[in-house]
């Protein structure tokens, strides 16, 4: 006898001994439950009856659905808007300096009148020798049908359209069409992302201008085809196709699974170029939607590591809890909440906050996080932008993510930069903050000037905050143990910070796959522009190692060393040639 | 051939076993296999496994889950309540323990690792939980005195109360309907009936007004707005298939339905293999829950009744959900098509149900379909 039955066993005893009732209905027990048992027993049968029956409806009902879509019609017509809006203009795309990004072309596109074909079969033979992809039975069904007309293939080739006009059809025509053209293929592709076959924005910038109205036009009929006033952005092409380049590049060489950068005018906000890889050709979307080619800069969101690490001596710097004389204590892990924190370029000593930047330690993050304490530390991110949604004109941007709750453990993981995930595009916008005189200006993709910049910026540290930032960047390039030193630029003064976070893999932090990223600016002494790049798991990188000092930074030195001289950066050699010493 | 003489417990099973339903869920198992070769390559291309990653794993599952339900078969109806003690009382455990270690895929804690494997343990619930619920109603039916009512009350609060916490409401919704199905069939008061009719709206509203994605899902459904992508492609798919099918490896849609290979797998069968194959499946569906339900009819020992309805009515509505939502008629709801869906937890424990009801089917000689009463020693009647 089982446990369970025991103990039911032993219950109904002491309920039978309990009540006099129960010992008499003891006493001619079987009799009775036999009758109760018969009882129920019929009762049980016609409910499993009433059950049998309501299977049955369900069923009846599910062949039922079955049959109606068995029978359902296919449909013939395609749903394509009149013919005027098939020729609606968009507006061109041009960078900053006047070049085409993207310009509309006139095609044409494939219609039948299927009254006036004679032989659907002949027809159908002939046309599939130049769109040997067309659908044969859905054609066929138009062809054959009784209409008068009917769309076979929109956005012909023109070596298609002479093909199809010399088999010589009767009753097979072609409508001239607008479609949307990207001279630059995949270089741009993620700014300005896509328009769909109806002419109609549905990503990037694209998507941007129809919100602006160009969508509302075109749903009440009232776009044609004049041409439109083109639409200038922020972008330079050439350093866009720089970027471009060394993502490509290093992707090849670092093998990761993905990359990104960003070029930023700290004081107007302007990005200057911006690249996701893998990419896509907006030409030919077929890949678009795919999800590893997102916009990783501003639709992805990653714990940036390290590179927080310059966030949170900003902080301290600006609450004035520490100076740069400060020192922490960085002689053993910190043990908090069953957590340890150790540094990864151990140095077990005391530290300086210079040296905890450049030696990127996490106990002395972590330590000067602690001093400032929850509530100034949220604070402080909040201020730069880091824990909120950007605001910009790309449709593609992800809102950061933090800890539901900040506990100290959380304070003291996110001043290294885990437990914050953030897009790159707004830790590159908080980083220009840290160097542009203290500002944090909304990045923007279209044409922004300094005065304009003016009015949106707003203060969010204090200009001697901003004074030791830049030295802090700068060092850790020119320092020999600096993990930026492969960023180096002769002349033009870069400095940055790098991070090498690990990935959290199955909601674990995983040894050897890295997120890496190096945010940097240039030139330190009076700094323009931001450089962001980053890398998604390199398996390797230079002398074989694939932490961010030797994937990222050398690929922002790269970007820096082709687009500085373009921006009219003015090399400075200086006078004691530190700035030559460094090459790579 | 096994001698009739022979009275060994192979011979034995081979001659009392029920070979409709052996034959059926043989058969679904190999239909289901033969699915996962046009449904799981998309779906395993589109996560960027091996293309036939999922067929694979498919296969890994079928022998042991054939294994179990044969096993299973050759229980008698006491090793049946038995086993679905010791199995309710393991996936209860695992069920609370799934909350605070638990692995979190899309806002649900459903999956608990062990080893390799993630273990779903609401799966393996269901059929012990039916069992032991159908022994319960049977004993306070033999006598009345026995509050086998309120206990089975007691343990669906408990069950629902951890569904509720996972969240998930699918598995919710169709314990709550087998559940109340046994009730209903162990004679439960129409007064009840109504009070359940109450409770179970109540819980469908406060799901509606506090869970903004089944409010969505709600909302979708009847006025067909908002994001009904899935089952427009659903849709799409059948009608691309039509009576016959475009033919084994022809679909399309598969590529883009979500969740081809699990709660989709209809439409993709229908895309390639037709509409008049899908009602032939149906047709399987429907085979079970009825031969079951008119065994139940004609069986005399109330556990057995029970327990063989509640195990039908488990395949039943489980597979009457999935398919109405593939075909429009319920709103969606991710919900596995018995022995079809992929999903290792699933196919086993699915097995372990056909092994309990292949187990209680078993023809047995009139006078032994009273089982020796539990309670019988109590009462002083004679042991067997």
């Amino acid at each position: 006898m089982s446990f369970l039955s025991r103990i039911m066993n032993i219950k109904s005893k002491a309920h039978f001994s309990a009540t006099p009732r129960g010992v008499r209905r003891a006493g001619d027990g079987k009799a009775r439950f036999e009758g109760t048992l018969k009882r129920s027993g019929a009762q049980a049968k016609s409910r499993v009856g009433i059950i049998f029956a309501g299977f049955t409806v369900a069923y009846v009902i599910i062949g039922g659905r079955l049959v109606e879509y068995g029978m359902a019609k296919p449909e013939t017509v395609s749903s394509i808007m009149p013919s005027d809006n098939l020729l609606a203009s968009r507006p061109d795309l041009l960078d900053r300096n006047g070049q085409v990004l993207a310009t509309d072309i006139r095609t044409v596109s494939l219609y039948a009148e299927p009254s006036k074909i004679i032989d659907p079969d002949e027809a159908l033979e002939e046309l599939s020798s130049v769109l040997p992809d067309l659908d044969a039975k859905s054609t066929y069904r138009k062809l054959s049908s009784k209409s008068h007309f009917q769309w076979l293939r929109r956005q012909l080739t023109p070596r298609q359209q002479s093909q199809i006009l010399a088999l010589g059809i009767p009753g097979i025509g072609f409508r001239p069409e607008k479609r949307r053209f990207y001279p630059g293929g995949s270089i741009a592709s993620h700014i300005l992302g896509l328009v769909n076959i109806d002419n109609r924005g549905i990503a990037g910038m694209e998507k941007y201008i129809d919100s602006q109205g160009l969508a509302d036009l075109a749903a009440v009929g009232m776009t044609n085809d004049a041409k439109l006033e083109p639409v200038k952005l922020s972008i330079d092409l050439r350093v866009q196709n720089a970027l471009h380049e060394v993502l490509v590049d290093g992707m090849q060489r670092y093998q990761g699974i993905g990359a990104g950068g960003v070029v930023l005018n700290v004081h107007t906000g302007e990005v200057l170029a911006l690249a996701s890889y893998p990419d896509f050709d907006p030409n030919d979307p077929t890949h678009a939607l795919d999800p590893d080619r997102l916009n990783r800069v501003s639709a992805g969101t990653y714990e940036m590591g390290s590179t927080f690490k310059a966030f949170t001596i900003a902080m301290g710097l600006d609450y004035g809890t520490m100076t740069l004389g400060t020192t922490f204590d960085a002689t053993k892990p910190l043990y908090i909440g069953g957590f340890t924190i150790h540094d990864f370029h151990g140095t077990r000593r005391v530290l300086t906050v210079d040296e905890v930047f450049v030696h990127s330690s996490n106990i002395g993050a972590a330590r000067m996080a602690d001093a400032v304490g929850l509530d100034g530390h949220k604070a402080f991110l909040t201020r730069l932008g880091l824990l909120s949604r950007m605001d910009t004109e790309l449709p593609e941007v992800a809102t950061p993510s933090q800890p539901r709750v900040w506990k100290r453990i959380n304070s003291m993981t996110i001043a290294y930069g885990h437990g914050v995930a953030t897009t790159p595009l707004q830790t590159a916008v908080a980083g220009a903050a840290l160097v542009n005189g203290g500002y944090l200006i909304q990045p923007t993709f279209l044409p922004r000037t300094r005065q304009e910049a003016d009015k949106v910026a707003v203060k969010v540290v204090k200009d001697s905050t901003v004074r030791d930032m830049r030295k802090l960047f700068r060092d850790n390039v020119v320092e020999s143990v600096g993990s930026g030193k492969q960023a180096a630029v002769p002349g033009f003064d870069v400095g940055g910070k790098t991070g090498t976070a690990e990935k959290l893999v199955r909601g674990r932090y995983v040894n050897g796959h890295n997120f890496n990223a190096f945010l940097s600016a240039f030139p330190m002494r009076d700094p323009q522009y931001m450089v962001l790049v980053f890398i998604d798991d390199p398996r390797t990188g230079e002398h074989n190692s694939n932490l961010a000092g030797n994937t990222a930074t050398p690929m922002v030195g790269r970007v820096i060393a082709r687009v500085a001289p373009l921006l009219g950066v003015q090399p400075k050699f200086g006078p004691d040639g530190s700035a030559t010493l460094v090459s790579y | 051939m096994v001698s009739r003489a022979d009275r060994g417990r192979v011979a034995d099973w081979f001659w009392t076993i029920d070979r409709y339903f052996l034959f059926v869920f043989v058969l679904l198992m190999g239909i289901g296999f033969m699915l996962s070769f046009a449904a799981s390559p998309a779906v395993a291309e589109r996560i960027g496994a091996p293309e036939f990653h999922f067929v694979t794993r498919h296969a890994e599952f079928l022998l042991p889950a054939l294994a179990v339900m044969i096993g299973f078969s050759f229980m008698t109806p006491k090793t049946v309540r038995r086993t679905a003690v010791i199995m309710l009382i393991i996936s209860l455990t695992l069920m609370v323990l799934v909350l605070f270690i638990g692995v979190e895929v899309k806002g649900s804690r459903r999956w608990i690792s062990v080893g390799p494997l993630g273990i779903q343990a609401s799966e393996f619930m269901k059929p012990a939980f039916i069992v032991v619920c159908a022994w319960l109603f049977a004993e306070h039916q033999k006598q009345p005195e026995i509050p086998g009512n309120l206990f089975a009350i007691l343990l669906y609060g408990i069950v629902v109360a951890l569904l509720v916490a996972e969240p998930d409401l699918g598995q919710t919704i169709l314990t709550t309907s087998v559940w109340a199905g046994m009730f209903f069939m162990a004679g439960m008061p129409w007064l009840w009936i109504a009070l359940l009719a109450i409770f179970a709206v109540g819980g469908l509203t406060s799901a509606y007004l506090l869970l903004p994605h089944v409010a969505a899902r709600i909302d979708k459904f009847l006025t067909g707005e908002g994001d009904t992508f899935q089952v427009d492609t659903a849709r799409q798919a059948i009608f691309r298939g039509g009576w016959f099918g475009q033919g084994p490896g022809e679909g399309q849609m598969k590529k883009i339905i979500p969740d081809a290979h699990t709660d989709f797998v209809f439409s993709v069968a229908a895309e390639e293999f037709g509409i008049i194959f899908c009602m032939a499946l149906v047709a399987l569906f429907a085979f079970i829950v009825m031969r079951g339900l008119s065994i139940a009819y004609r069986e005399k020992d109330p556990f057995n009744r029970f327990a063989i309805s509640g195990l039908v009515l488990q395949f039943g509505i489980q597979s009457f959900i999935n398919i109405g939502v593939n075909l429009e008629l319920l709103p969606a709801k991710g919900m596995t098509l018995p022995f079809i869906s992929y999903g290792g937890s699933s196919m086993i424990a699915i097995c372990m149900t056909a092994g309990f009801i292949l187990a209680l089917t078993r023809h047995r000689p009139e006078t032994r379909s009273r089982e020796r009463s539990l309670f019988s020693i109590a009462h002083g009647h004679p042991a067997e």
